[in-house]
């Protein structure tokens, strides 16, 4: 066919040698404009959050309002004989715990593995902490790359797993919300927390629930919607969700943030829960 | 009218380039591949650029506008301030082949190892029996006009030459979600292809493929991650394996043997 | 001189747009090895611009629809100018071109119970344009796209070489055709990357290169729209049809500059938009033709009554036809009523609500908001006829699409006949298929029936080389861009959507003064993707077709479709028996001669109530027609569609 033989570097659909070299741009990125100010407050927003987790989480103190039956998410559900026992809703089962383990490890392990693992998380570290990369057309640090395809980074697979026990963690909390409608010396009760509370848990459903996961499960690994018509409208649901799973993920912080302080203020007796009845 | 403003655009080729220094003339309403043109017109005839509709529509004047990959047709000139300098330079992903002309052979040669559409059996043209609901999502990734921005800003292969060979790109995750969601489309291991031979773990969602699209379509929300997600159901999902092992089904419950129904 | 890369193939098909792809598909499944010249990259050509949707009488949604009423819609919207055997091709295969685009991966919008969804369009009687959303002719050449890279992979499975039957040769133009005693032999071009020399040695070749819109300077048309294939053709030999015939599209955009000339759609008017000039007036109603009075309203009063009530209302004198409105519009500037930038206003924001112009019309808030910075729901819309499609092409056989030249065809905007003077929305993405697919059938039966292939003659390359070298050589040549805008302003002002014969004969002497600088224009050193080499190449093509354009329409002494003469307006059925034809001696003279337009059969003619016919033919004709047994004769004994 070809009497002189083509250049063999020709690519198809295209004209041309590939392999040849770049345009001999040196900058790391020509943008003007201030790309480094997103992945900037990323690093302080979730360093933040994460120092405070930490410090809360370790204190294993002022998680629990005796009068009102506020706990604070970071020490539901409290498992361990060292916990106090009306804080313990599903029982002591676990020995007693030694300083700064906290006493919902169980739990926020997996929590902290369904953020870990959140599409939208991962978006946010990989491009603050990571720096890869830090903006769109800004080059990353990294020599080498090789993205989520090997260990350990292929775990983030396993959001599902996280995505199914984030799921019964939300009906634990939101058990502990309905509990906390605790009038001081019984009946039923209603305060300032108990908005907090349940607040902070419709928050933690949202966000859940928007989870990329939850948006394959209900109908999003479907090929045909029109088979399904209540999958699909729950697909639809999730997918108007999902497009702030985002807001949800950074609004989570900032409520279980709230109701954890709220509920250690008022635990510690710096504050006077606002009671409404009771 | 028009006033004067400082552009810097790249010139040369593979062995050697520049930023050049421009003052052109601009007018009210105009977009940067009309300045590119009037530089073209008035003072470097030989400037090469490549174009075609001028409308946002085909996708041929990718470059990069003050570093952020971008349509030249589809930038107005009133988005940059008056005494602003706009540089303009060619895909950093790609090789150059003579000032704002790069070589995109890549992604044709990627789209050209991805498996066709397989049209299902036993389905006569004219039979194809299709549900609006059910092409939704593949329409919307056909509304891609193979700019090659997505493939140009991934960090994957711009920052990494040597992904180049396992890493197909957002463009082509786009393609295989479209065909993976198409309801008669015959093949089913296209997740398994994504995964194996597109480098779809490469991939770390990172976003600026959908932040860079031209047609708005939601790269990593709708396709994907989708995708990702389909993997799982096939390679890491508990509760699918379980129901596989008791129902004894083989595959994923979703590919009709017969396309007309729906 | 540099060495030239050389290929042999079975068949070389120019132009990688609709008909180029279709026709490269249908060689290959031939089993012709078919090499595809692209002038952009694969899958970019001005294809993609189409919004609409293709024309097929599919009857998905009216099942009233055959292809009988798309033939009378296509040869009235035509005005009777269309070469009836193409129109009867196209009515009767286009539902088979696009069923096979589903096999294909094209989707399609869909009807509830799941067939492909048709829309209403100007001059059609029933829904039938297959659509998705407004970017259908992206989807046609993305399927015909995806379906060549898929017969590369059937390739490479088989021989392990993609390219073994059919390759793309991207940024690739072809500057000559190459014809060996009166055949076709081969075609020679460059590479846009390189800027090398590339010959294809081949039997037959397809020609799909689309339109001439950038000889105009307002036009929709994209920067390839050069017409090369009309002039490859007419150097080649073969014979252009009815070149006077160019669809001005009454609204296009105005301002800014960067968008002059992109098209806005006509549902902005079929959803409510008015036109106004500078005084506030609703001038439409100063310019119903008499042939159409009965059909529009005549107060605003009654237009406006049409949009809800069809039936007892006539329609508002916006919705004439294309012709009409661009007129109009070109009158109402002419007499300095314009808008600040030379066109009317288009305003729909003041008559809908911005809930309503959202939800109907999103793509051109989109475009106003983008590229003018105009909120369409706030402000009107400046708008004026833009340049929009050549119904003038290469001279074809219906059936085979091939030209005068053995081994020449041609398919699509390129070809002529199809159209008649005036195109229907919609028909030409059918056009695209039905005759891409005859072009590629027609191709690859031409090159079985050949004993022998004619070679390539050597002084016909260099010669080819030396032509397409020539700027290079021409020191202190004039800047290409300069030149181009003038022919562009030419053509534009003198023959524009109105013509008279003072402006005619002006336009031709111009364009004889244009040919001497044509042959002047300098490249800037460099073969290596050097725009200003390549617009010197194209100017030869564009200012010959626009020859062609500007002699046929000074002949051509009436008003039909896509020509108005100031001087002749009105149909004249004496005229309608004419075609005329370009051609052109190897030193590039122009010549139009007058034709006889093929006799439609009287089984077709019948289609057609007297009545009707009578506006159009002459009375001799019409007594041919009277002597003829009416029914239905000849057009349906054939297939029922």
């Amino acid at each position: 066919m070809t009497t002189t033989a083509t250049p063999p570097t020709r690519e198809p659909g295209s004209a041309g040698p590939a392999g040849g070299g770049r345009a001999g741009i040196a900058a790391r990125t020509l943008r003007t404009d201030r790309w480094w100010f997103q992945p900037l407050i990323t690093v302080l927003g979730l360093t933040a959050w994460l120092v405070y987790a930490v410090v809360r989480a370790a204190t294993q103190k002022y998680y629990w309002v005796g009068a009102y039956h506020y706990l604070t998410p970071f020490a539901s559900p409290c498992l361990s004989k060292s916990c106090i026992p009306e804080a313990a809703h599903f029982g002591r089962p676990l020995p007693e715990f030694p300083p700064l383990i906290p006493f919902a490890i169980v739990t926020l392990s997996f929590l902290l593995a369904f953020r870990l693992t959140c599409y939208y998380y991962r978006k946010a570290y990989y491009r603050s902490f990571w720096q890869s990369p830090p903006a769109c057309a800004v080059r990353e640090p990294h020599r080498k790359y090789s993205g989520e395809t090997r260990f350990p980074l292929i775990i983030q697979n396993f959001h599902r797993y996280f995505f199914y026990v984030a799921v019964l963690i939300s009906l634990i909390n939101t058990y502990d919300a309905v509990l906390a409608f605790h009038g001081k010396g019984g009946g039923f009760g209603f305060g300032l927390g108990n908005i907090i509370l349940v607040g902070n848990v419709v928050c933690l459903w949202m966000y859940t629930l928007s989870c990329h996961s939850c948006r394959n499960i209900t109908a999003g690994r479907l090929n045909h919607f029109s088979r399904h018509p209540v999958r699909y409208r729950m697909w639809m649901w999730v997918s108007k969700l999902n497009e702030r799973h985002m807001m949800w993920a950074w609004i989570t912080l900032g409520t279980l943030t709230l109701t954890d302080a709220y509920i250690g203020l008022v635990s510690s007796n710096t504050l006077t829960d606002l009671r409404f009845i009771h | 009218m028009g006033t004067q403003r400082h552009f810097r655009i790249w010139r040369g080729d593979d062995e050697t380039g520049d930023l050049v220094d421009f003052d052109v003339e601009v007018n009210e309403g105009e977009v940067v591949l009309d300045i590119v043109h009037r530089v073209q017109a008035t003072q470097a005839p030989d400037l090469a650029v490549r174009w075609n509709c001028k409308a946002g529509k085909c996708g041929s004047c990718s470059a990069e506008i003050n570093g952020m990959p971008k349509l030249m047709c589809m930038t107005r000139m009133s988005t940059f301030g008056r005494d602003e300098t706009v540089t303009v330079t060619p895909l950093r992903t790609f090789p150059v082949i003579r000032d704002l002309v790069t070589d995109v052979s890549f992604n044709y040669r990627k789209a050209r190892e991805m498996p066709a559409f397989a049209p299902p059996e036993g389905v006569a043209p004219g039979e194809y029996r299709m549900q609006q609901v059910d092409v939704e999502r593949s329409q919307e990734f056909r509304k891609c006009i193979e700019c090659f921005l997505c493939q140009n800003t991934c960090h994957v292969v711009r920052d990494h030459e040597e992904n180049k060979q396992a890493f197909s790109g957002p463009r082509l995750f786009i393609r295989a979600a479209e065909l993976d969601m198409h309801p008669l489309d015959a093949k089913d291991d296209r997740k398994e292809v994504a995964q194996a031979e597109q480098g779809l773990g490469y991939c770390n969602i990172t976003k600026c493929c959908t932040e860079v699209c031209p047609e708005g379509i939601h790269i990593t929300d709708n396709a994907i991650i989708p995708m990702k997600e389909r993997v799982v159901d096939r390679r890491y999902d508990p509760i699918f394996w379980l129901g596989r092992k008791i129902f004894r089904r083989p595959g994923m419950p979703e590919k009709p043997a017969d396309g007309r129904r729906g | 001189m540099t060495d030239i890369e050389r290929h042999s193939y079975d068949v070389v098909v120019v132009g990688a747009g609709g008909a180029g792809l279709r026709a490269a598909i249908e060689a290959r499944l031939a089993g012709k090895r078919t090499a595809i010249i692209c002038k952009s990259l694969f899958g970019k050509a001005h294809t993609v611009m189409a919004e609409g949707g293709a024309a097929a009488a599919m009857g998905n949604v009216n099942p009233n629809d055959n292809w009988q009423v798309h033939f009378r819609d296509t040869m009235r919207g035509g005005k009777f100018m269309n070469h009836w055997r193409m129109a009867e091709l196209h009515a009767k295969e286009a539902p088979e071109r696009i069923w096979e685009l589903e096999t294909y991966g094209a989707l399609f919008d869909r009807t509830p119970d799941g067939k492909i969804s048709q829309r209403n369009f100007g001059g059609h009687e029933y829904p039938r344009l297959a659509h998705v959303g407004d970017r259908t002719g992206l989807e046609l050449i993305r399927t015909l796209q995806q379906k060549i890279v898929s017969l590369q992979q059937d390739d490479f499975a088989e021989t392990g070489d993609y390219e073994a039957k059919i390759k793309v040769f991207a940024e690739c133009t072809v500057t000559e055709l190459l014809v060996t005693d009166g055949r076709i032999a081969g075609a020679f071009g460059y590479q846009r990357e390189s800027g090398e020399f590339v010959l294809f040695e081949a039997p037959a070749v397809v020609l799909a290169t689309g339109g001439i819109g950038k000889s105009f300077k307002v036009t929709s048309n994209s920067w390839e729209y050069t017409g090369d294939g009309h002039a490859l053709a007419l150097r080649a030999g073969a014979k252009l049809l009815n070149m006077e015939f160019v669809q001005f599209h009454p609204t296009g955009m105005v301002w800014p500059p960067s968008v002059k000339g992109i098209l806005v759609t006509e549902s902005v008017r079929g959803d409510g938009g008015v036109l106004r000039n500078s005084e506030g007036k609703r001038f439409m109603f100063d310019y119903v033709p008499d042939v159409f009075r009965k059909q529009y309203a005549e107060t605003e009063d009654e237009g406006d009554r049409w949009y809800t009530d069809p039936d007892n209302n006539r329609r508002p004198p916006e919705l004439l036809p294309r012709d009409e409105v661009a007129r109009a519009i070109n009158a109402e500037v002419k007499a300095g009523r314009g808008s600040p930038h030379g066109g009317v206003f288009l305003d729909i924001a003041s008559r809908r609500s911005a809930d309503y112009i959202h939800k109907r019309l999103p793509s051109m808030y989109h475009q106003f908001k983008e590229l003018a910075d105009v909120d369409i729901t706030k402000e009107p819309m400046e708008v004026g006829p833009t340049c929009h499609y050549v119904m003038g092409g290469v001279e074809v056989d219906p059936d085979t699409a091939a030209a005068a030249v053995p081994g020449l065809f041609a398919a699509g905007e390129v070809s002529g006949g199809m159209h008649g003077s005036n195109r229907l929305g919609g028909n030409s993405l059918s056009d695209l298929l039905v005759f891409g697919k005859r072009a590629g059938e027609g191709a690859a039966s031409y090159v079985d029936g050949l004993a022998e292939r004619p070679a390539v003659a050597q002084a016909d390359v260099d010669a080819a080389s030396e032509e397409a070298l020539a700027p290079f050589a021409r020191e202190g040549g004039e800047n290409p861009y300069e030149v181009h805008s003038e022919l562009q302003q030419t053509l534009n002002d003198l023959v524009g959507i109105i013509r008279r014969e003072e402006e005619l004969t002006t336009a031709v002497k111009r364009i004889a003064e244009l040919r001497a600088r044509v042959d002047a224009v300098a490249a800037p050193p460099g073969r290596k993707y050097n725009p200003g080499w390549h617009l010197c190449l194209d100017l030869r093509n564009m200012l010959l077709v626009g020859e062609c354009v500007a002699r046929a329409a000074l002949e051509r002494q009436e008003s039909r479709g896509g020509h108005t003469r100031d001087d002749y307006p009105g149909m004249n059925p004496e005229w309608r028996k004419v075609n005329l034809v370009c051609s052109s001696s190897p030193a590039g003279d122009v010549d139009v001669v007058r034709q006889p337009m093929p006799v439609m059969p009287m089984g077709l003619q019948h289609l057609f109530d007297r009545a009707e016919l009578a506006k159009y033919v002459t009375e001799e004709e019409l007594t041919a027609y009277d002597a003829a047994p009416s029914g239905d004769g000849a057009a349906d004994e054939e297939e029922e569609n």
